[in-house]
Order: C-alpha cells, then structure tokens, then sequence
C-alpha cells in the first residue's frame, strides 16, 4: 500500500541564527514543536511510549538544531555525524525533531504506527533516510553506534557519533561491554547521552534495578562523564562542545530529566512509560498546557 | 621446555576454520574494506591469520559477542565488510543483535561460526552447537552456508564476500577430509551431484558430507546406488536440484551434524513437500544435547556416523517400494 503523505501542517522552517540566546530560543521552539507533535502522534496511533519521548525531546533539539553535522541533503554524505537513537520507544520524538528540521514530513510523521507508513512503532534505518539504524532491542543500538565510530576512526572521518540511551537500557549488559570497549579503543568521536528520567516500565529505576552511583560507573568505565540538567539547553550545548573538545576518551552526557516533561499530568509518573492509548480529552489537555490553540489542536488531532 | 608455549590444539592440520583464516588473510588485499572482528578467540576460529597479516584491521572486542555482533552492523553502516568471528554457540548468544542488528537493517555483515556440532569433540556439550542452522535460518533475509571441506571453505569465503547481504557461515573445529580439488566450484544458492545413482539421494552439509560418500561406497558393495548431495548453502537451499533428485531417485535421506529439527533436514523438507513430496529419512542429533569425546566417536554414538546414513537410506528406500 502507498503512502501518501500530505503536508497539512508544515514544519517550521529552519532558521540558525547566530547570537547564543537566539541559538537557545530557537532550540526551545522545537522542543515545544517535538512534544506536540508527538502527542498527537501517540493518541493517532492509538498507542506509543510517551514519557520517555517527551523527556528527551530538549536533547534531541539540542543535537539537531545545534551539534549534528547533518542537514537534510547530507542525509548520505560519509562524513555526516551520526545519531542514533538506542533508546527506539522514543522514536515519536525522533520523528518530530526529523519532522521540525525538514528529514521528513511533519503530517506525515503523525502516521505513526499505521500500516504503510515508515513511521514505524520503533525506528527502522531501511524505511527513513535519517534514522541510522534499527532499534527497539535495548543495548544494541548503543553497541551499533560503537561500530560506527570505530569504522569512522579507520576511514579517517571527523564525524561524531551520538547515541541517546534510557536509563532502563543501562540495565542491559550489552551496554557494558559497549561501553568497556569503547574506552579501550579510544574512541573520542563517540558521545553517549542518558536521558536520565529515574522512571522505567514498571517502575523507579530504584524499585526495578539501582543505578546508583551512575556517574561513578562510567568514570570506573574510563569514560569522560558530564552530569547536567537535560532540559537546560544552553547546558547541553556547552556540555557538547566539551565533549567533542575530549581527546582519547568517549563522553558520557548524563541528562537529568523528567518523564513526561511538558505534560503537567504525565510528569514523573511510571504508569505513562509504556505504551498507552491517549483520550481525547488527554491529548486536548497536554497540547493546550504545551501552548497550540484551538485550531493547532484541531489540525494536530484531526487533520489529514 | 616447560618454558616452551603449549600447542594450540587442532589448528594445525586442514580444518575448516584454518581454511577460511587463510582465506580471508588471501583475500584482504582484494577487500580493503574488510575488518575481521574477535572476541578473544582468534586461535580458535582460524582469524589468528588475518591477525598477523592485517593487524591494524583486526578488531578485538573481548569476551562479549553482543556488542560486537551489533557493533558490526555500525561498522558495515560506515562501509566497512565486517566479518564477525566466534564459536557457534556464542553466535547464538548474540542471535539477537544479528537478528535486529545485521538482518533487519539489511546490514552488509557476515557472521563466521567455528566449532559446530559434534564435530568441537572433547569440548563437550556446552560448545556442541546444534542449533545454530535451524535459527539462523529463521532469520528473514539471512544467507546460510555450511561448505564440507577446506577447498570449499576458501571458495565460501571469497563467496560471501563477495556476497552483498548478512551471511552467517559454519566452518568447523577437527581437521576435516578433503573431498574436492583445486577445480572445485562453488556458488551460493546452489547444490552439487558428487556420486550420481538412482535408488536414494543423500543430501548432506559439512562433515556429513564426507559421511554420506562413505555410506554409499558402503552400499554399493550391497548393490544400492546412492547419489550423494553436496548442499553447501542450507538458505536459500537449491529447490531445483532437489526436486529433480526427488523424482529421480524416488526418495531423500539428509545428513547434518546438528539437531534434526529446522536444520538441512528442514530445509529440504519444505522445500520437497513445495515441489516433489516423497519418503524423507533424517540423519542429525536427535533432540539432545552433545557429549565428550572424539568427534568420530561421537558420531557413531549419536548416528550421524556413515553407518547411521546407511541405516537411513535403506529405510527410505523401504519405504518408497512400500509406497
């Protein structure tokens, strides 16, 4: 079946504009973009991670509106940093940040979830040109974006490689080795980001599986680690250029979050980790506390 | 002399690992972009070689076959051919990150698995792979090989890659018989007549197949004539030659060192019941795990030996003038 989309809601244009402030508010205009679009994504769809998307989603207009070497025609150019996104149940705020920058479009990323879409339930890199690789297994898309930046450090590249972790995922063993092995190899073109949100599926990361003392692990792993606010965009954007000043070590970002951030009644609560159906009533609640009006709330919940 | 390092067991000789470390060591200088990963077994799986020769594209991991399993697919993403290397049962520890990883991002990857079967002897059944086939080959998009001698085996590696597309590969741990010369060919996807004869085809992989020319060596003393099957690529298996074989010789018995279920067995099942049904005998481990002891001992003991083939061909044949 094809797919076609229809830009009925365009996306904002791209606009990099060079004082820091400007930078910032810029940044914070996409993560405001990023949050509503992917609540009216997830009550389309009928289901879909929330809180996990909506609090990384100043992390990832951090990186794309600011870090990435990447525009949308160097999609395929080899020297383009690459980012992906381990964490794969967030891909609705993938695709909004992709939506928001022009990788793809914005009424057709609300096809999240549907049959013929390419917006699928987790990211898939044979079905949208920006999304590097597969994810929606924990670990691996982290381990996939070691080998990336190993396979750059051979070829000589300057690209960077980015990957966005849960802290859930932290749980999984393979994101230890990953993380062994990329301190022995040295491979200072690599940055991990934690979106550091205290909740996973069931429960408090405390309650499922203690994380603590998280930064003291990866400095134990060898890695450069920066703890900071993960919704303060003028720190992130410092804490990116320091990590790609780091010579011979990877960096760790470890982002302090709140899940759900941006919904006043999905704020820090577990229960809207996993995948959920929004009501109406819900999804008119949290576009309205995220600013769109009453015809933004139409277009995003019943445009076609 | 107690100062002397120990001998590294079974690497000498011509087994199929040190084949295809050869191999590969050859064919490095054709495929600049090609990395060899590891996971602190290099001695073992024959890449010992491509160490020595191409160091600074030898890429250690350590113990820990998950990342590197999915760090190949990162690799292959940046244009590098990675080809991922371990013992059998390990790929299976990291059947996920193939899965998701290498198959499903339709990743440019190959996986090359020593020590399948029975044949990893004295090691026992914690490194007995014998399931490896049959998952392997559930995997959408995944190219299956399993060459029978060190002939085949070097042909198999300059194959797959050349090969655009995620292979997993079996090689093998014991010095194995060779079977084939240096005009032997070898192509993925496809089959090959080594013993023609009209009462039985055996089609067997790996070390089965030097098994399965015995038996019918064995059996033409007893005036049965056997046409044995080299079936080197288990996906996609050769649906053509089977279903000719098939109507041929009227009745089917295959032959692997690995469990019964969803392995060549399988394959070659599916693909008969499709085209040509007929009576089907399958020689593989029965439903257990392995043991200690030498892979021919072995062999016998779990009836994947010649004298289990023989057994199985007159019992397909038995059934087919039954039928």
């Amino acid at each position: 079946m094809a797919f076609t989309p229809k830009a009925v809601i365009a996306a904002p244009a791209q606009q990099k504009p060079t004082p820091a402030r400007d930078l910032e508010v810029e940044i914070e205009r996409a993560a405001r973009f990023v949050r509503r679009h992917t609540i009216a994504a997830i009550y389309r769809a009928g289901s879909g991670h929330p809180g996990g998307a909506l609090s990384c989603a100043d992390i990832l207009a951090a990186l794309f509106g600011a870090e990435l070497n990447l525009w949308p025609n160097t999609v395929a150019d080899p020297d383009r940093d690459r980012f992906v996104l381990s964490k794969g149940h967030a891909a609705p705020a993938l695709y909004a940040i992709g939506a928001h920058h022009g990788y793809c479009d914005a009424t057709a990323a609300l096809a999240l979830r549907k049959i013929g879409s390419p917006f699928h339930g987790h990211p898939h890199v044979r079905d949208l040109p920006f999304v590097e690789t597969s994810t929606g297994s924990l670990g691996q898309g982290f381990s996939v974006a070691l080998g990336m930046a190993m396979g750059l450090k051979l070829r000589n590249s300057c690209a960077r490689v980015y990957a966005l972790l849960g802290d859930g995922e932290l749980q999984e063993g393979e994101v230890w080795e990953a993380a062994m092995c990329a301190a022995h190899h040295k491979l200072d073109n690599f940055c991990a980001i934690i979106d550091y949100n205290k909740l996973q599926s069931d429960a408090r990361n405390d309650a499922i599986m203690r994380l603590e003392p998280l930064s003291a692990k990866w400095r134990a792993f060898d890695w450069a680690v920066a703890e900071i606010d993960g919704h303060d965009i003028a720190a992130l954007l410092r804490t990116f250029r320091r990590a790609g000043a780091t010579r011979e070590r990877p960096s760790v970002i470890i982002a302090n979050t709140i899940k759900g951030k941006g919904v006043a009644y999905m704020e820090n609560m577990p229960a809207w980790h996993g995948s959920v159906k929004l009501t109406r009533a819900q999804a008119e609640e949290a576009l309205e506390g995220l600013g769109a009006n009453r015809k933004e709330i139409r277009e995003y919940l019943d445009g076609v | 002399m107690g100062s002397e390092a120990p001998a590294l067991i079974g690497t000498s000789g011509d087994s199929l690992r040190e084949s295809f470390g050869k191999a590969l060591s050859e064919l490095a200088r054709e495929f600049p972009n090609l990395v060899v990963l590891d996971a602190d077994i290099a001695g073992g799986t024959g890449v010992h070689h491509f160490r020595k020769s191409h160091p600074e594209r030898f890429l250690q991991f350590g113990i820990a076959e998950q990342n590197m399993m999915a760090a190949a697919g990162g690799l292959a993403a940046v244009g590098m051919l990675p080809v991922v290397t371990t013992f059998a049962v390990f790929c299976l520890r990291a059947i996920e990150q193939a899965r998701l990883s290498l198959a499903y991002s339709r990743r440019n990857a190959k996986i090359v698995a020593s020590h399948p079967g029975l044949d990893v002897g004295p090691d026992g059944a914690s490194a007995q792979a014998l399931e490896d086939l049959a998952a392997f080959r559930a995997i959408p998009g995944m190219t299956v090989i399993s060459p029978a001698d060190p002939i085949e085996t070097a042909l198999a590696t300059r194959a797959i890659l050349e090969f655009d597309g995620p292979v997993y590969m079996r090689t093998g741990r014991s010095p194995a018989k060779r079977l084939f010369g240096a005009d032997h060919r070898f192509e993925i996807g496809k089959g090959q007549v080594l013993r023609q004869g009209t009462d039985v085809t055996v089609v067997a992989c790996g070390v089965e197949v030097a098994r399965a020319l015995e038996a019918a060596e064995q059996l033409a003393s007893q005036d049965v004539a056997v046409r044995v099957v080299n079936m080197p690529t288990i996906k996609p298996i050769d649906t053509v030659l089977l279903a000719r074989c098939a109507e041929e010789t009227g009745c089917v018995v295959t032959a692997e060192d690995h469990n019964i279920n969803g392995g060549l067995g399988g394959a070659v099942a599916e693909a008969l019941a499709a085209t040509r049904p007929c009576p089907i005998e399958f020689v593989g481990v029965r439903d257990v795990f392995g043991a200690s002891g030498e892979p021919e001992e072995l062999a016998v003991l779990f009836g994947i030996g010649s004298g289990g083939i023989v057994e199985a061909a007159k019992k397909a044949i038995a059934r087919k003038r039954a039928a």
